[in-house]
């Protein structure tokens, strides 16, 4: 392990270099374009030893990933934005024929009016394409948190495709520090890829994806949510063993930052969750007993891991930086969800904010707390969701 | 020299059992192909009949392995399975689309077009039937002019697009056309491509009792129609080296073809053109049309 100073971007990249990936296709999108760039760069000086197509549009990226991981290989790409969401028939189409293709999205808002900066509205929409989703905060989990979804997608009680989210420009854009791993440390956590389920060969003729009449479809869409829902507790495994060969964890599901003895919490996705803990300690300073709940991991949501944060709290504030229009926060809606068939009941309410790259920093995350606090302390609940500095 | 029958491999690609319609001459083509291809191969398949008449799940109905793809994604999709053998040093397996002319001609040309232009080592081939025959006989950019369909009841106003030469401009390493009627031409094709490292494309005219509304049994007759009409070409071209195939070499003279109505009045989706009355004037913009393509393809490719 060595550490090195990069944007998520070019870390992204050199996670496809540690894994070993045998195929990328990508198309160029800002903020999502300098992974292929680097991709382009570590193979041309045979640093990236695998396959890089460089597809004419993101249907064809995934289309692609779709191809090789079908033939056995190990396959990733990167977008953002208006290529995730042309990717929608693929990444249905990966995760139906249980590929374990690894997708970097770096979050980008959608279009029109064209705006290049954050929003989580893009990889929010494909919560239903049955792609497992991660939410990060640094430089460092990003690249650790691609390694790790190679593993997850490939587990046998998984087999589903894996999106980690990154923030654009935030993460894309930013130079940190982040510990490197060689592939061949990563040997030791990651073997290649053999396919348990299926594969194109034609030393063993199958076919994939024929005709299934009605009286079969539905058990492939039951095994394909039995899978995605084992994910949560194949990557608490993972976790365990990633921490102990390399000494990295993120947190599992939900990384919480004071928490346990909180009254008051505030859950989050992606770096806004990094930006909370100055805005904790601060209101720990003047006497709030406030924690923050970072959630990392969106699909399979970590219904069990909410319920434990929720109990015994006075009320949660959920920060969306997205939204379901007609219906508000889609992650606050989740854990509403989560909530009710217990008898947990904490005061849930609902913010909606940063969108389009507007910047949510430590003042921000304060008077959002405190608008919590306040309704909870005064008994009225106000509204159910709040749209956050909307001018 | 054309392959003898007799030295066709027995060995069967396509199995008994399939789900094609009688007289499908789809079927024609995939078994001759397969027998050319002798079993090494990764078969793409993109939404068309044959994604429906390979097999119902989970038989299988034929015996080489098939990645069924999404309509528009065939040239990623082998692009994909190519990049994974090379990864993978099995880079010997040819990986064949297997694409229907709406794949082709329509939603699935920007996909071929970018794997042709990175010169990926594939064969792809569209077997055209001239119209969406899968979802009901909807018109494609392939269904030829006044040919009725269901999205074109009283015939299609437009002629079919000239996707060969759209294909040639990508500079393929090997080309070709070919006719489900002529099996052994169609065979030694696949045999050259075969052996051919690069983008090559086969573009084979299939007729389809179906949409085409004649009786099954006509298929290989309407098939030898469309090139004693002069209506299908039939050709070859290696790297830039251009030959008029034999089948075709002999109705390059328009005064050696059969009248364009021999064909035409066989097949009920041009019915409007004989009935109430015959309608000259169109059948004669059929006729110029296919002089139009004869002439642009030889000053083009030659």
């Amino acid at each position: 392990m060595k550490t090195e100073l990069m944007s998520a971007n070019y870390a992204a990249a050199r996670a496809v270099v540690s894994a070993r990936v045998e195929v990328v296709a990508a198309y160029p999108i800002t903020p999502a374009t300098t992974v292929p760039e680097q991709i382009a760069l570590l193979s041309e000086k045979g640093i990236y030893k695998g396959e890089f197509i460089r597809v004419e549009s993101e249907h064809s990226a995934m289309f692609a990933c779709i191809g090789a991981s079908s033939t056995g290989a190990r396959a990733f790409t990167a977008t953002s934005s208006n290529g995730l969401l042309l990717m929608d028939e693929a990444l249905h189409w990966a995760s139906a024929a249980r590929l374990p293709i690894v997708l970097a999205n770096i979050n980008r808002s959608v279009s029109p009016s064209w705006n290049i900066h954050v929003s989580h509205d893009d990889s929010m929409s494909k919560r239903d394409t049955g792609w497992i989703q991660f939410y990060v905060s640094s430089v460092d989990e990003f690249y650790h948190t691609i390694i790790q979804a190679f593993k997850l997608a490939e587990d046998e009680r998984v087999l589903m495709p894996t999106m980690v989210n990154a923030d654009g420009f935030v993460l894309s854009h930013t130079v940190s520090r982040y510990d490197y791993l060689e592939p061949e440390e990563v040997d030791k956590f990651l073997q290649p890829y053999s396919p348990p389920h299926w594969v194109m060969d034609p030393e063993n003729p199958v076919a994939h994806g024929n005709i299934v009449f009605p009286e079969h479809y539905q058990e492939f869409r039951y095994s394909m949510h039995e899978g995605t829902k084992n994910a949560l507790d194949v990557y608490l495994e993972i976790e365990a063993e990633y921490k102990k060969l390399f000494g990295k964890y993120f947190g599992g599901p939900i990384e919480c930052y004071k928490c346990d003895d909180a009254d008051y919490i505030m859950t989050s996705q992606g770096t806004i969750g990094a930006e909370a803990r100055d805005a904790i300690d601060q209101l720990r300073k003047d006497g709030y007993k406030v924690g923050s709940a970072r959630i990392r991991m969106y699909r399979p949501f970590p219904i069990d891991h909410i319920r434990d944060l929720a109990k015994g709290k006075k009320a949660i504030a959920s920060f969306d930086r997205s939204v379901s229009y007609g219906f508000g926060g889609p992650v606050a809606n989740d854990i509403r969800a989560s909530l009710y068939a217990t008898d947990i009941r904490p005061l849930i309410k609902s913010y909606i904010g940063g969108l389009g790259g507007r910047d949510i920093t430590v003042p921000d995350i304060k008077e959002i707390l405190l608008d919590l606090i306040k309704h909870e302390e005064s008994g009225e609940a106000g509204p159910e969701e709040t749209w956050h500095d909307l001018r | 020299m054309m392959v003898a029958t007799k030295e066709i491999p027995l060995k069967e690609y396509v199995l008994k059992g399939n789900a094609a319609c009688a007289g499908c001459q789809d079927m024609v083509a995939l078994r001759h192909a397969h027998k050319a291809l002798e079993g090494d191969v990764i078969q793409v398949v993109p939404a068309c009949c044959t994604s429906v008449v390979q097999s119902l799940w989970p038989k299988v109905g034929m015996n080489i392995p098939i990645l069924n793809t999404a309509f528009m994604a065939s040239g990623a999709t082998a692009s994909g399975v190519k990049a994974a053998l090379r990864a993978k040093g099995k880079d010997d397996t040819t990986v064949m689309v297997w694409a229907g002319d709406g794949g082709t001609f329509d939603i699935g040309l920007q996909a071929l077009s970018g794997a042709f232009e990175r010169r990926t080592d594939m064969l792809y081939v569209c077997y055209n039937n001239q119209v969406y025959s899968n979802t009901g006989t909807q018109r494609s950019g392939a269904t030829p002019l006044y040919a009725q369909t269901t999205t074109t009841w009283f015939g299609k106003r437009e002629p079919e697009k000239l996707l060969d030469l759209i294909v040639a401009m990508h500079e393929p390493a090997y080309q070709a056309t070919a006719n489900a009627a002529y099996p052994r031409d169609l065979f030694d094709k696949f045999k050259r491509a075969k052996e051919i490292k690069g983008p090559k494309f086969i573009h084979i005219f299939i007729p389809c009792p179906q949409a085409w509304n004649y009786p099954v049994e006509k298929g290989v007759e309407i098939g030898k129609l469309a090139v004693e009409t002069g209506y299908w070409i039939m050709w070859e071209r290696i790297g830039d080296k251009f030959e008029l195939g034999r089948h075709s070499k002999r109705f390059q003279d328009p005064s050696k073809r059969k009248p364009i109505e021999d064909f035409l009045k066989l097949q009920g989706r041009f019915s409007r053109l004989f009935k109430p009355e015959k309608d000259e004037e169109k059948i004669k913009e059929i006729e110029d049309y296919i002089q139009h393509r004869w002439d642009i393809l030889l000053k083009t490719l030659t």
